[in-house]
């Protein structure tokens, strides 16, 4: 594969919320820890994680639209340079975009057309609008018509069509297909494929690896605020050519690869172990595995493990 | 159109169930109240100067002696006719003792009604959209302590100030002291319901400042506002398109609602500045046992407070698309 520019690169991000405990002690809670993606132009990447890891936390914080006592750490860079608050202000909802999970995140009471125009009137906006929706094959009514009046198939078409009002580079999917079925998943999917074929870097957030394996280009497994291997979707087709002991554990839990499970639960944040978050989990855990993990590269993949070969 | 006769159809039923069963619970409390229509209304020295047969038309005026089902059926068959009867203690027919009365108190209790609302949602605006800020915590500290004062106090602490201290408003009642009726302008009318309507007023807000800010919190935490900020939308954009939109709903149930309160608030307020107005009546028909008053106030206020709440509803399912549009599609 050609080498392709890169539009956003996070590097060591963290996200840690200002809390009061007892009485007015204030303590940090570390949501994300240490979580590095790379995406491309025209790449789909898939951050996979279990419910709870942090994974949402992601999107919002390279819109810049966390709560207010939420801290970020960590390097941003977005088509090389820096990602701040202001930059994401300027670009959130234009080159930076976000297609929520399911209409529960449109305004109930306002119509579909000048919900997708950020009300605006002019002719430039209602004219892309019918552009978009021709190209979905949305038809000029659904424009009038409220969120909730909207079909199980339109849902996904016309999010998709929030994110297409502007000029998007880079695509933010937040788990955009919960309890749909497969045929639905996959006419969704292609949706966001066909974003990243025509240039943009899209960012798929997930806790269905199954999807992920589908559609992406490259898939991220998050493990309780952590990023644990960075691999090509390709390595996913057998488990020796993985490289961490969570993503191996994954794939072995797939129904076509043997359904199994391993013992333990993702620890909850303010019970993290010393070092490797899945170390309590890991029969390969060791004693250095208690100091800090860094990533390596590994086959041309990114690891956090001091076993991985 | 069917919907729609049912509608009416099962409203009027429930106005009516309502209507008789306040008035039975009115006399019942009427019934059982211990004041002695004789004594309160004669007084006890003029009745021990009077004869046996004095006492007797008098007590056959007031009911007294009359079993009180008898009374309650004679009235209401009146009452359905259309007849509410004659006050006892003004000697006029109640229709036209409430007519005055009301139109006086409509005055005040409109006003109150009109600008607690508004006043009351802007600030609750305001406050929701400024949670946690000085602002919010100004705004929010004025309606829990209004919230908690009780109406008459708030009264008579105005009336200390305006009228008794710094001598700018009337003390009390709806036209100046000794004038003739027919040299009694609109300004001194004005002058003498700022007090009271200023009153009612401020304990209205409160309630809706609350009820409007806990509703705008909710909304700005909303998922729809989250994603409208990942667009890219300004707050203020947000506000328009979407805070505003979905705060005005209830805040439309909570001022029809809020009918009630104004209705109850006006009792007390009348009579502190001893403005003549139908909550005013209300106090003087229970304590004079004028039963025939009694009831009909009772009456117009429970299809007054009634009146609103079915407003409310159907406002509700004109402005809402979800009851509007959803109602015709199923």
């Amino acid at each position: 594969m050609e080498e392709k520019k890169i539009i956003l690169d996070i590097h060591n991000f963290s996200v840690s919320f200002e809390q009061y405990e007892k009485g007015f002690k204030k303590t940090g809670l570390p949501v994300i820890r240490e979580l590095d993606v790379t995406i491309h132009e025209g790449e789909m990447v898939a951050v996979v994680g279990s419910s709870g890891s942090g994974k949402s936390l992601l999107a919002h914080g390279i819109l810049g639209i966390l709560p207010y006592n939420a801290t970020l750490g960590g390097e941003m860079i977005y088509n090389g340079e820096p990602l701040t608050e202001e930059r994401k202000k300027e670009l959130r909802g234009n080159e930076i975009v976000l297609v929520p999970q399911s209409v529960a995140y449109l305004d109930p009471l306002m119509k579909i057309g000048p919900q997708i125009r950020k009300g605006k009137k002019d002719k430039a906006s209602r004219e892309k609008l019918s552009r978009i929706f021709k190209g979905y094959g949305l038809k000029k009514e659904v424009e009038d018509l409220y969120p909730f009046e909207l079909s199980g198939g339109m849902n996904r078409r016309v999010l998709v069509s929030t994110a297409m009002m502007g000029n998007p580079r880079l695509v933010i999917a937040d788990e955009p297909t919960p309890g749909l079925h497969m045929d639905m998943v996959r006419k969704v999917m292609r949706h966001f494929r066909e974003l990243a074929d025509q240039g943009a870097g899209v960012l798929m957030i997930t806790h269905d690896l199954e999807q992920a394996l589908e559609v992406a280009d490259r898939v991220v497994v998050f493990y309780a605020g952590t990023t644990v291997e960075d691999a090509d979707v390709k390595d996913f087709q057998k488990e020796e050519t993985l490289r961490h002991p969570y993503s191996k554990a994954l794939w072995r839990a797939l129904p076509q690869n043997g359904f199994q499970f391993i013992r333990g639960t993702q620890p909850y944040v303010k019970d993290l172990p010393e070092g490797c978050p899945f170390g309590p989990r890991c029969d390969q855990c060791t004693a250095e595995c208690k100091g800090k993990i860094p990533s390596r590269d590994v086959r041309g993949g990114k690891v956090r493990c001091l076993h991985a070969v | 159109m069917k919907d729609h006769l049912l509608f009416i159809g099962k409203n009027i039923l429930r106005m009516i169930l309502l209507l008789a069963a306040v008035s039975i619970a009115a006399f019942a409390l009427m019934t059982i109240s211990p004041i002695d229509p004789l004594q309160a209304n004669v007084g006890q020295a003029a009745l021990g100067s009077m004869s046996q047969e004095q006492i007797a038309k008098l007590e056959a005026y007031w009911g007294v002696g009359t079993p009180p089902l008898e009374r309650f059926l004679s009235w209401a068959s009146d009452f359905l006719r259309g007849d509410m009867g004659v006050s006892l203690l003004y000697r006029q027919p109640v229709t036209s003792v409430i007519a005055v009365k009301l139109a006086n108190s409509l005055w005040l209790m409109a006003t109150a009604w009109v600008i607690s609302g508004l006043v009351g949602f802007l600030l609750g605006v305001i406050s929701g959209l400024k949670q946690g800020t000085w602002i919010d915590r100004i705004i929010k500290g004025y309606s829990l302590l209004i919230a908690s004062t009780p109406t008459f106090w708030l009264a008579l602490v105005l009336l200390m100030i305006f009228a008794v201290w710094l001598k700018v408003l009337p003390i009390g009642l709806s036209v100046p002291i000794g004038l003739e009726a027919s040299g009694v302008t609109i300004a001194d009318r004005i002058q003498h319901a700022i007090l009271p309507a200023i009153t009612l007023s401020i304990t209205g807000i409160s309630n809706i400042t609350l009820h409007t800010r806990e509703k705008m919190i909710e909304i700005m935490e909303s998922d729809y506002v989250l994603f409208a900020k990942a667009r890219g939308e300004s707050t203020w954009s947000i506000v328009k398109h979407h805070g505003f939109r979905n705060v005005i709903l209830p805040a439309l149930t909570l001022q029809f609602a809020s009918i009630s309160e104004i209705f109850g608030g006006s009792v007390l307020v009348e009579q502190i500045f001893s403005y003549p107005g139908l909550g005013q009546a209300a106090v003087t028909a229970g304590l004079g046992s004028d039963v025939p008053l009694l009831l009909g106030i009772t009456m117009i206020s429970a299809v007054f407070v009634f009146g609103g709440n079915l407003i409310a509803n159907i406002l509700y399912g004109v402005i809402d698309p979800r009851i509007r549009r959803g109602g015709k599609r199923s």
